[in-house]
């Protein structure tokens, strides 16, 4: 029995050769089998199966972003204003990008702790190269970036092809790119930024014009709503399950309702951040690389078994560096990103919790630690809920101590989450 | 190929040049007894030269001498069974022909020319397919990834999901594989049902030679008979089969030679149809060592005379 890749044929060809088979395994329906229903319980009957195999997804940061808008609101009606929302949704893109590096390189079951200090060395090695070189600054962005890429990769060398735990080579890499900053930026410490260069803008540019985000908003739903007919189009005309349309319409307008929603938001203070389009871009752009194409699969491929990958011919070494240059990649972006927060770069920058944080984000995004389940939009969700809660104790003037333990509730919740998940997962597996 | 005690190289090239490989294990008297339609298939199987020849392969790992000048030759259309007890080294046989752990000495002939296969990627080009002892999907996976892991169809650089999802459902359906759906984790398989998937997986892309390693192991008693039956379908379109199996009722099934090995070695290669079940398993087990080979040398020589 061969099913030959080119023969679009093969269906007759099979049916010809093979009238018994085919036929009872048309009659023969297992009772078992997971038709879904239409409508709504049809989306009840696949959310109960799924929280029973333990695909909770989502669900569980989306119900705490909840309950933490819920709470800080009853506390300081500030918490949900305009301007506080966009200030968190700009302060989170420097700590979410390293995040989103994060989550290529959990998704290998693998974990990179240097991404703080590569964030602290590409911005001292930009401010150097912009401001003391008088480089241009997109050359410095490039640089640093492309040095963020290298560095990344030369620790997913030693990882793949020495062997040595990730875990090991990224805390050298942490202390050493520590250190590499520290000498960069030399006896002052500090290089200022110009405010109003490119990497000052990273963050203080706000498109004022109303339409930018409501335009933006229409865009990103009007894409959405056509991919999404023309691959159910595509399904139905080859005979592969599909979505129904009122389900397409479901999705299509609970996205419409929360783009507008804050599209109206940030046209009530300064805008549509910058910083905001520039993380979705990267979110939309990895999210399509990892779920849609070749590269992508082989990293969940990684995730799930090493050995299951390497026999089915994927290149084990090419693939696990690349991640890891990924990594090192976002990190210089997120590291590009809080530097122009501040306006500069200094000592501290990555040091702190900013590792921790952008691990957390991941996971608390619903990223699993053990390889193999996340998406890129675990970032977002994570950083939100870490950022938002460093807001909400500011707004109630609550010390430091407090922030740092509630995160750590958080994060532990969602490691315990995750550990169940799994546990869950693996029985029903193996039942 | 070769029974031990014959195992001098004219004797085993001598009977491809005669261009009747897969009938020299085969006494003439046999064919007489064997069934019309059973003889007519006999002729369609001759192939002269063998998909897959293992020529004196060696493989070590550490301490362990896995693999000792190891021969086994496979002809299209032709079903090896290889059997052997616990750690008799069939899945590092089969191992090495996938290229998941290259050979150390020896040579590995496809289709008559000499080949190195060092890496999963070079058996797959050759058309080589393998359903490992040990599965290899990704649990995290759907059932549509994994059946296209490593091969993935793509249009204008993305993954074709929906073609991929359509020969999926084609391909499961025409080996009556019942799933509950071609879209859920691997994980939330049961142990048999992933079996099928393994074994629906190297179906996929035209393979010259399939390999299960004990594929019926984890199977219940009609998922066992379906296998069989798959088996006995490649088998007439003529693809080359290795089966391992510690199941003798499976291997006189629809095997058509039985080569064993035994603590690495080569045993005895035998005809299913004039070979006892006692004397197969008196070669894995060695315990009547000289009867075996005795009988081996025996049937061997009367052929080449
Ligand atoms: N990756 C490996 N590293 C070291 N030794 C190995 C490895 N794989 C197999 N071996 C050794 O090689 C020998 C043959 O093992 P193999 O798995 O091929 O046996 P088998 O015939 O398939 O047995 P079974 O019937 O139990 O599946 C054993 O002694 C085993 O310990
Ligand atoms: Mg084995």
């Amino acid at each position: 029995m061969s099913i030959d890749k080119t023969s679009a044929a093969a269906q007759d060809e099979h049916a010809v050769e093979n009238p018994e088979a085919a036929a009872a395994a048309v009659t023969a329906v297992d009772p078992r089998l997971l038709v879904r229903e239409q409508g709504l319980a049809g989306y009840l009957g696949e959310f109960k199966r799924k929280m029973k195999a333990g695909e909770l997804g989502s669900l569980p940061v989306v119900l705490g972003l909840l309950i933490i808008c819920v709470v800080f609101q009853s506390l300081n009606s500030n918490f949900l204003s305009a301007q506080n929302i966009s200030d968190i949704t700009v302060t989170m893109v420097g700590t979410g990008m390293i995040s989103v590096g994060i989550v290529f390189v959990l998704l290998l079951g693998e974990i990179d702790l240097s991404v703080g200090s590569i964030s602290g060395a590409a911005s001292a090695l930009a401010a150097v190269l912009a401001v003391n070189q008088g480089w241009p600054e997109w050359a410095a962005i490039l640089v640093a970036v492309g040095a963020g890429v290298a560095i990344g990769a030369l620790h997913g060398f030693f990882f793949a092809v020495l062997g040595a735990p990730a875990f090991a080579v990224t805390l050298a890499g942490l202390l050493f790119w520590l250190g590499f900053m520290l000498k960069v930026l030399g006896e002052n410490g500090t290089i200022n930024l110009d405010s109003d260069g490119l990497i000052g803008k990273l963050t203080t540019y706000f498109f004022a014009d109303v339409a930018a985000a409501y335009g933006l908003a229409a865009v990103v739903v009007g894409v959405f709503f056509v991919s999404s007919f023309l691959g159910n189009r595509r399904r139905e005309a080859v005979g592969v399950p599909s979505r129904p349309l009122s389900d397409t319409l479901l999705r299509t307008g609970l996205l419409a309702v929360v783009s507008f929603a804050a599209a109206f938001m940030y046209n009530q203070y300064k805008g549509l951040p910058l910083a905001t389009v520039v993380f979705l871009a990267f979110l939309i752009a990895t999210d399509f690389v990892l779920r849609r194409t070749a590269y992508g699969r082989k990293i969940f491929a990684l995730g799930g078994s090493v050995e299951a990958s390497r026999r089915a011919g994927i290149n084990v070494t090419a693939v696990r560096i690349s991640v890891f240059a990924i990594s090192g990649g976002f990190a210089a972006i997120g590291g590009l990103f809080l530097a122009s927060k501040i306006a500069s770069a200094n000592q501290s920058a990555g040091t702190g919790d900013l590792l921790m944080n952008a691990i957390a984000a991941a996971v608390i995004g619903g990223t699993s630690l053990f390889g193999g389940r996340g998406r890129t939009w675990n970032a977002l969700l994570g950083v939100l809920v870490i950022v938002s809660i460093q807001y909400g104790l500011q707004l109630e003037s609550i010390a430091e101590p407090v922030k740092y333990m509630i995160t750590a509730a958080v994060l532990l919740t969602t490691v315990v989450i995750d550990s169940i998940t799994r546990k869950t997962q693996k029985t029903a597996g193996r039942a | 190929m070769t029974a031990p005690g014959s195992s001098g190289a004219p004797r085993i090239r001598q009977p491809r040049k005669l261009g009747a490989g897969r009938r020299t294990e085969i006494p003439p008297k046999s064919l007489h007894n064997l069934p019309p339609g059973q003889a007519a298939k006999e002729m369609v199987h001759v192939s002269a030269t063998p998909v897959l020849a293992l020529r004196g392969v060696s493989k070590r790992f550490g301490a362990v001498q896995a693999l000792t000048d190891v021969e086994l030759e496979v002809h299209a259309g032709e079903v090896v069974a290889l059997v052997g007890d616990n750690g008799a080294g069939k899945s590092t046989l089969v191992k090495t022909i996938a290229g998941v752990h290259p050979i150390d000495e020896g040579v590995i002939e496809w289709d008559g020319k000499s080949v190195s296969i060092s890496r999963p990627h070079d058996a797959q080009n050759l058309g080589i397919a393998t359903v490992y002892q040990d599965l290899a999907l990704c649990d995290n996976i759907d059932v549509v990834g994994n059946l296209f892991l490593g091969r993935e169809l793509t249009r204008r650089g993305v993954l074709d999901e929906v073609e991929m999802e359509r020969r999926s459902r084609e391909l499961l359906t025409t080996l009556s594989i019942r799933i509950p759906s071609v879209r859920i984790p691997i994980a939330s398989l049961s142990g048999g049902q992933r079996q099928t998937v393994a074994i629906a997986r190297s179906m996929l892309g035209a393979p010259k030679l399939v390999i299960l390693d004990e594929p019926t192991a984890a199977l219940g008693v009609e998922q066992t008979a379906q296998v069989l039956d798959l088996v006995e379908r490649l088998r007439e379109r003529g693809h080359a089969v290795i089966l391992i199996s510690h199941n003798m009722a499976d291997v006189k099934a629809v095997a058509d030679k039985v080569a064993v090995l035994r603590l690495g070695r080569n045993n005895g290669v035998f005809d299913v149809r004039t070979t006892s079940q006692e004397e197969i398993i008196s070669a894995i087990t060695g315990a009547t060592d000289n009867a075996v080979t005795r009988r081996a040398a025996r049937s061997t020589g009367e052929v080449s005379k």
